[in-house]
Parts: structure tokens; C-alpha cells; sequence
């Protein structure tokens, strides 16, 4: 299991890449209008299959909403 | 008339950008943008529910109008950086207005770390709109580090108190070496043709049209409003006077 902070949240989740946790999430990782940061870092969308996640990292997950 | 506003060498036929936010539903927001003619729509940048990801709005906008994303919410330098960062990705634009507050209650932008990071991310590649101080000095300095345009307030944002301290736009205005887009504070139509006759490039309007009683019918005002200010500013205002000077011709009155 890996120990990861998800949008701000503690989660323990068995799997180890980005493209892996979006799956488990319910998010389709082809929708248009998403990026995700790893400890302050964005990762682009084409390396989210390789990008390992390990223990006490921090994911943000985004997409564009309503704004002014 | 062919008046085309030019940001970092993008041409826009519209001068004003509409906020996406506080709709009273999602087809009242798509039909006041269409009313309101303009191609700039803001958007924000948030987490997504955890709880399953779910369309978008923004994904419908996308393809029909070019999306500015903004750092709204963010106090620090960092965390700005950041969400710009998340909306490059996300929306695949360099473009953002570049939001730091430094007051939740007011919304009063950060101008210390404003600068600073405007500075950071035109350093990325960025073209950066900067939401800030109605301060020449702070646009000036903004427009230093390379910001693209500069963002003044009129006044809160969200109050619909107007133009607080026209002088001061007026003044950035014809100082600025960018493009100045007035933000924030806009109430009704004469606002928005007020800042334009001040000789700001642009308005940004979001509160005043979507929360009106009827967005759509704003929307198209906005639009006349910014269209009639720009046409006022470019004709050129008369100088005020404080004594009459009659119209009609004073030669052949009856009676004379």
C-alpha cells in the first residue's frame, strides 16, 4: 500500500503510478481539462504512465471550473 | 470598424472578457457569453471531487472560446505559480490572470508577491494578465518584469461600486506600456463605458452580468457599453467648462 496525500487528503491506495490512481479514482486519464502535481510539480500528462508514486508523496489533482 | 485589441501578439476582435461564474444555471451562462460577443472567458483551476470525475462546464466552453485561466484564491507566490503551472497542462494555453491576495476580506491583491511571481512565470513563458492595484506604479513595475497586459481594479471585486478612483485609471492608462483591461468592480453598462472612455483597452466583467436580474440582456449591455466607450474614447470628449456655450447659432433671433 502506498501512504499518499490526495487534493489534500490522507489515502491508502494500492498503486504505484499516476495513470494507476487515476483509474482507481474513477477518472478517466484521456478526459481533456486535467493535470496533476506531485510535491509541487506538475506532471505531464504523457509521462502519467511511468510516474511512480511512493509513500508520503502529495498528488494534486485539477481541472478547469467556473471562474472570474 | 476594424478596432482589434492586440495582447502578446494575439488579436481579439472583442474588448471584453467575460467571467464564467455565479450563473443562475449552466444555459443562461452559454447564452449571456454568446450575448456578450466576447472570445476571452475566465475560469478557475480547483481539485477535483474524489468522488468521480464528472464533465466539466469548461469542457464545452473549451472549443468555443479561448479560456484565461486565473490563480483565483492563491496568497502565495508558490501556490499561484503553481496553479498556473496546473492550468498550462490542463488547458494547454500560456496565458493566465495572475491572481494574489493579500486580504480574503477585501480581495485586495498582494502587489510584493504579485510582482514577484509575474516575474517568475513570464520567465516560464508565460503571458501573464496580472489582477492588481489601480497604482501606476505597481502596473509599471508589472509591466517591467513583461506581463502582457495589466489588470487594474475598478474597485472590490464583486461590490459593483464602479470606478472608485477614475484619476488613477486614467492616469495607468496613459502611462501604461500595456494594454490595461480594467477588473473587477464593474456595476451596469456605464461602468464599463466609463473605464473605456478612461482609455483602458478592455473590461473584464463577471459578477455584474451574472448575477443581474437578466444575465443575457447584461451581457449584450456590456457589449454596447464597451463597443460605445471605445468609440467615445477614440472620437475624443469635449473639455469640460464650468459656464454655458449655446449650440444654436446667437446671429438672426426673431425678435433681435
Amino acid at each position: 500500500m502506498t501512504r499518499l496525500r490526495i487534493n489534500g487528503v490522507e489515502a491508502e491506495v494500492a498503486v504505484t503510478t499516476i495513470a494507476e490512481l487515476l483509474a482507481e479514482r474513477g477518472i478517466d486519464p484521456k478526459a481533456r481539462f486535467l493535470a496533476v502535481a506531485v510535491n509541487g510539480a506538475v506532471v505531464r500528462r504523457a509521462e502519467w504512465p511511468e510516474a511512480v508514486l511512493s509513500s508520503g508523496d502529495a498528488v494534486e489533482i485539477v481541472r478547469p471550473l467556473q471562474g472570474g | 470598424m476594424t478596432d482589434p485589441l492586440i495582447i502578446a501578439g494575439t488579436k481579439l476582435n472583442s474588448r471584453l472578457f467575460v467571467g464564467s461564474a455565479g450563473y443562475p444555471n449552466q444555459q443562461v451562462l452559454l447564452d449571456s457569453l454568446e450575448a456578450s460577443g466576447a472570445e476571452i472567458v475566465t475560469a478557475s483551476i480547483r481539485r477535483i471531487s474524489l468522488e468521480g470525475y464528472a464533465e466539466s462546464l469548461i469542457d464545452l466552453l473549451g472549443s468555443r472560446y479561448r479560456i484565461l485561466p486565473n490563480t483565483s484564491g492563491c496568497v502565495t507566490a508558490r501556490d499561484a505559480i503553481l496553479t498556473a503551472e496546473l492550468a498550462r497542462e490542463a488547458l494547454e494555453t500560456d496565458w493566465v490572470k495572475l491572481e494574489l491576495i493579500g486580504d480574503r476580506e477585501t480581495l485586495y491583491p498582494d502587489v510584493e508577491q504579485l510582482v514577484r511571481a509575474a516575474d517568475e512565470l513570464v520567465r516560464k513563458g508565460f503571458i501573464v494578465l496580472p489582477y492588481c492595484n489601480e497604482d501606476p506604479v505597481a502596473c509599471q513595475k508589472l509591466a517591467d518584469v513583461g506581463c502582457a497586459a495589466v489588470m487594474p481594479l475598478g474597485s472590490l471585486i464583486g461590490s459593483g461600486m464602479g470606478i472608485a478612483n477614475p484619476a488613477a485609471i486614467e492616469l495607468i492608462c496613459s502611462k501604461s506600456p500595456v494594454p490595461v483591461v480594467l477588473d473587477a468592480g464593474i456595476g451596469t453598462a456605464s461602468d464599463a463605458a466609463y473605464a473605456m472612455e478612461l482609455g483602458c483597452d478592455a473590461v473584464m466583467v463577471n459578477t455584474a452580468i451574472a448575477k443581474s436580474h437578466d444575465p443575457r440582456s447584461m451581457a449584450a449591455a456590456m457589449r454596447a457599453a464597451v463597443e460605445a466607450g471605445r468609440l467615445a474614447r477614440l472620437a475624443g470628449r469635449i473639455p469640460k467648462r464650468s459656464f454655458a456655450e449655446p449650440s444654436s447659432p446667437q446671429l438672426g433671433l426673431v425678435g433681435s
